[in-house]
């Protein structure tokens, strides 16, 4: 499975995957824009808005027909944050022509192909501009999506630590952004940025599937040959914050009505990210929370039975890691001591042949399992493409075997701890049911 | 072992029941990296009260759920530990009616294979170590109690059924596992954990008579009587309650719309009904229906809407649920005006056609889900079908199998509902 990456249009690459594996293809359109406070819910807005009608399939119920003609293609709007870039555009996917039940019917690569491209170049509009009902009714659901970020807890209480602990930089807003910035949009100013998204956003397509790469080349320049393409800006990229923000830890504790408690450290991966090394990066984070044998998991919920969930993640475009864990409101300062415990502990290098053996054992093994997804492998190859990277997961697996333990306590070594976030329920209450 | 081919999707199915009464199914996969194995129980939350050689059990609520935390303990320490040292990435769940423990990897798979048949088959406890996990469990139950989706759905729950154990928590209450002990652990394993009353069910690229061979190697206990299981009389067509509300911190109300579409059927009758349920639901209210464009267009209903049905304790239950801007009582109402309305006319004939075709392109899609697979494989043969014979079947399912089973079923005036409302400020 060998991927081919190729400029079909102006500022539009396509890398292609081309593998019978798969009983369904995939086809990802990801424009890639600055992540920015003014214009995140805008981006955001785009494809949504967009799905609800073009010229020919005026509505849903035309769009929703015609994708259901096609054995139940799916197309979906997506938007990411990817370090601070924004990717936002479609992704479809649809069952291979080898598994179509009846003889003659129409190949579904080119036909969702053309729908993606009537979808993303011609929408339904009047007077050139996108129909108010469809930015209005979208920019509510958008509305409704901010606001229901607190309905889950634990993803409440890692945005939270994010926005607090990042509020000076780009990276702190997520891509529905926040009130403010999705309340006032109307339909003008959204033409006005989707002509400019659509015109100067470099572009990323990913396709994978059986198709040869010739085949589907011609089917995307078909689909997207109205694509305007003005000066495209490449002036994209993440800041990457090495120390904390304060030279102390920084502690943050908000009441909501929880009965667990949810506590969330931030940290800066520092100065290993003058030159990252992904692999070893992503080996010091196995070893420490990254799964049943990590030292959070085995020491900190198994051992002292604090918590439910203890884990670790890094964003590595942005050079951060943290810790989540839902524990017992009076464990607060127990857990916070056990974490530290387990963080020094790798920054000593008191990490046994067998944690690290296990932890490279097992994220080899992710890595390799990557190619047995297409959803994985579009999120994968969008963040080598990135990066201006282009080994594959198998490479990535064998650069994890070749992490040394010297590697894992410089890295660890290397992490600044700059926020401590807490949700708690209110105190009064707690003391009550002890 | 019995070999089928399914080549309108390019599945062979190998199939056999070995001596000791264990169904294994193997799905090869060549050319995927990664297997994927899990050994399922036929036994879930609902399964408390039992019947085995004349005596009666009555077990408290969570105890299939304890067990499945405490199987990983084993003399040679944490199952879970070494399997993860073997490469692969083990876990487990349990849900009303069954408990599956399962592994992926990329390597090593006959060696986690066999680690895994036999911590399921050893049980190994100490009063210590059951005392330890119920803290661990009690913040499990406690996350779950913040969680909106689950609250909803328990209240519901308790709204549509006066006495079913469906009424209770899959993983009981903090209260309810108090009164586990390593006796009651070891009486349900040596109940419920019996090769027949298993699935084995594999997907990758792996050799089926090795499977075979290795699971015949480790589940040697021979066919057994099997627990009858105890869910009460039969329940009632009416819901216990029509609305039940409560507040907690959440943006908008939350609503789960409820009804008891009553007992479970077996055999591929009940494949054909579930098809045929699958359809229905589909026409009503899916995703690219005409009542969930016409609501997602005026506000009423969002992207977070959805419907499924559940079969646990002998019983199918039907689900609908989401978030809304406005009055979930509109909800309700524009349901139950659609229901009386396509009982009347029926669903237009273009729609169903689509709608069929659609999800013929939905299985063959989810295929490609290892896991939900082999649980499909599992709940299949704990039901008497087998799920692959669906693709078959789909083309013979009608517009009037579809109708009647939504007239037969789908009563307007049977539904509950359930909300949570935001906090007061």
């Amino acid at each position: 499975m060998k991927e081919i990456r190729n400029e079909i249009l102006p500022g539009v690459f396509l890398t292609c995957l081309q593998t019978d594996k798969f009983k369904t293809g995939l086809l990802s359109v990801s424009f890639l824009t600055r992540l920015c406070r003014e214009e995140v819910s805008q981006n955001t807005l785009i494809p949504s808005v967009l799905r609800r009608g073009t010229t020919r399939y005026p509505d849903m119920d035309a769009i929703a027909a015609r994708l259901d003609s096609l054995y139940g293609a799916r197309l979906e709007p997506v938007s990411r944050k990817l370090g601070e870039i924004q990717a936002v555009g479609f992704w479809a996917d649809f069952i291979d022509d080898a598994y179509l039940p009846e003889t003659g019917s129409e190949p579904l690569l080119e036909a969702v192909a053309e729908l993606l491209g009537e979808v993303l170049l011609s929408p339904n509009t009047r007077g050139g501009l996108l129909l108010p009902g469809y930015v209005e009714s979208e920019r509510k659901k958008l509305l409704e999506d901010i606001r229901a970020r607190v309905n889950d807890k634990g993803a409440y209480s890692r945005y939270r630590l994010t926005e607090l602990m990042c509020a000076a930089e780009d990276y702190a807003v997520d891509v529905l952004g926040n009130e403010d910035t999705a309340g006032s949009i109307g339909y003008v100013a959204l033409t006005k940025r989707y002509k400019q998204l659509i015109s100067t956003a470099p572009a990323e397509i990913f396709y994978c599937g059986s198709a040869d790469p010739e085949r589907v080349k011609r089917a995307l320049r078909d689909a997207l040959f109205l694509l305007p393409r003005g000066e495209i800006d490449y002036d994209l990229g993440t800041d990457i914050r090495m120390n904390s923000v304060e030279e102390d830890v920084r502690y943050f504790t908000e009441e909501m009505d929880v009965t667990q408690g949810k506590l969330v450290i931030g940290y800066r991966l520092g100065e290993c990210m003058e030159d990252p090394d992904p692999a070893a990066i992503r080996v010091m984070n196995a070893v420490f929370g990254g799964g049943v044998s990590s030292k959070l998991f085995r020491n900190v919920r198994e051992a002292m039975s604090l918590c439910y969930y203890a884990s670790s993640g890094t964003d590595i475009l942005k050079g951060l890691l943290f810790v989540v864990s839902g524990i017992e409101p009076e464990s607060y300062d127990l857990a916070l001591e056990a974490i530290r415990r387990e963080l020094d502990a790798m920054k000593s290098g008191d990490i046994t042949e067998d944690e690290l053996r296990t932890a490279k054992l097992s994220l080899a093994s992710d890595m390799r399992t990557l190619s047995d997804s297409a959803g994985l492998l579009e999120g994968f190859w969008l963040s080598q493409n990135l990066q201006g990277l282009e080994y594959g997961p198998e490479e990535l697996a064998a650069l994890v075997e070749d992490v040394s333990l010297a590697d894992v306590t410089a890295v660890a070594n290397s992490l600044e701890c700059d926020m401590v976030y807490f949700m708690r329920g209110p105190e009064e209450e707690t003391d009550e049911e002890d | 072992m019995k070999r089928t081919d399914y080549t309108a999707v390019g599945e062979t199915l190998y199939s056999s029941v070995l001596p000791s009464g264990l169904p294994v199914f193997v799905l090869p996969r060549r050319g995927f990296a990664k297997t994927f194995a899990m050994l399922a129980v036929h036994y879930g939350g609902a399964d408390r009260r039992f019947t085995l050689s004349g005596a009666t059990f009555d077990t408290p609520a969570g105890i299939a759920h304890y067990l499945e935390h405490k199987m990983f303990d084993t003399p040679e320490g944490d199952a879970l530990l070494r399997m993860n040292a073997a490469g692969a990435d083990p876990n487990a769940f349990t849900s009303e009616s069954m408990t599956a423990y399962h592994f992926e990897c990329t390597d090593r798979f006959e060696e986690n294979l066999r680690t895994l048949l036999s911590f399921v088959c050893q049980p190994y406890f100490t009063q210590e170590s059951v005392d330890k996990e119920r803290g661990i469990i009690a913040q499990e139950i406690r996350m779950y109690e913040d969680a909106p989706d689950f609250v909803v759905y328990t209240d519901l729950m308790k709204s549509l059924f006066s006495h079913s154990p469906l009424r209770d928590p899959v993983a009981g209450t903090v209260e309810s596992i108090q009164q586990i002990t390593p006796e009651l652990l070891y009486e349900c394993h040596r109940v419920f954990y019996r090769p027949s009353n298993m699935a084995l069910c594999v997907v990758g690229d792996v050799d089926p008579e090795a499977v075979e061979r290795i699971a015949g190697d480790i589940l040697t206990d021979g066919p057994s009587e099997l627990p009858g299981r105890d869910y009460g009389p039969e329940e009632g067509p009416e819901p216990v309650r029509t609305l039940t509300e409560r507040r907690m911190e959440v943006a908008a109300p939350i609503f789960m719309i409820g009804a008891k579409l009553g007992p479970m059927k077996t055999g591929p009758e009940a494949q054909r009904d579930r098809l045929a349920a699958g359809l229905a639901l589909r026409c009503l209210c899916g995703p690219s229906s005409p009542f969930y464009i016409r609501h997602y267009s005026d506000g009423l209903l969002n992207a977070t809407f959805g419907c499924d049905i559940d079969h646990g304790a002998g019983q199918y239950v039907v689900a609908f649920e989401g978030e809304t801007p406005e009055d979930p009582g509109a909800v309700l109402d524009a349901l139950r005006e659609e229901l009386y309305r396509i009982r009347k006319d029926g669903f237009d004939k273009a729609l169903f056609l689509r709608q069929r075709r659609a999800a013929y392109g939905g299985r063959v899609r989810a295929l490609m889900n290892f896991s939900g697979v082999a649980a499909g494989l599992a709940g299949g043969c704990f039901a008497g079908f087998q799920p692959m014979d669906s693709f078959g079947m789909l083309s013979s399912v009608s517009q009037a199998d579809t109708e009647g089973w939504l007239r037969d079923n789908l009563d307007p005036e049977r539904l509950a509902m359930s909300v949570i409302y935001p906090k007061e400020d």
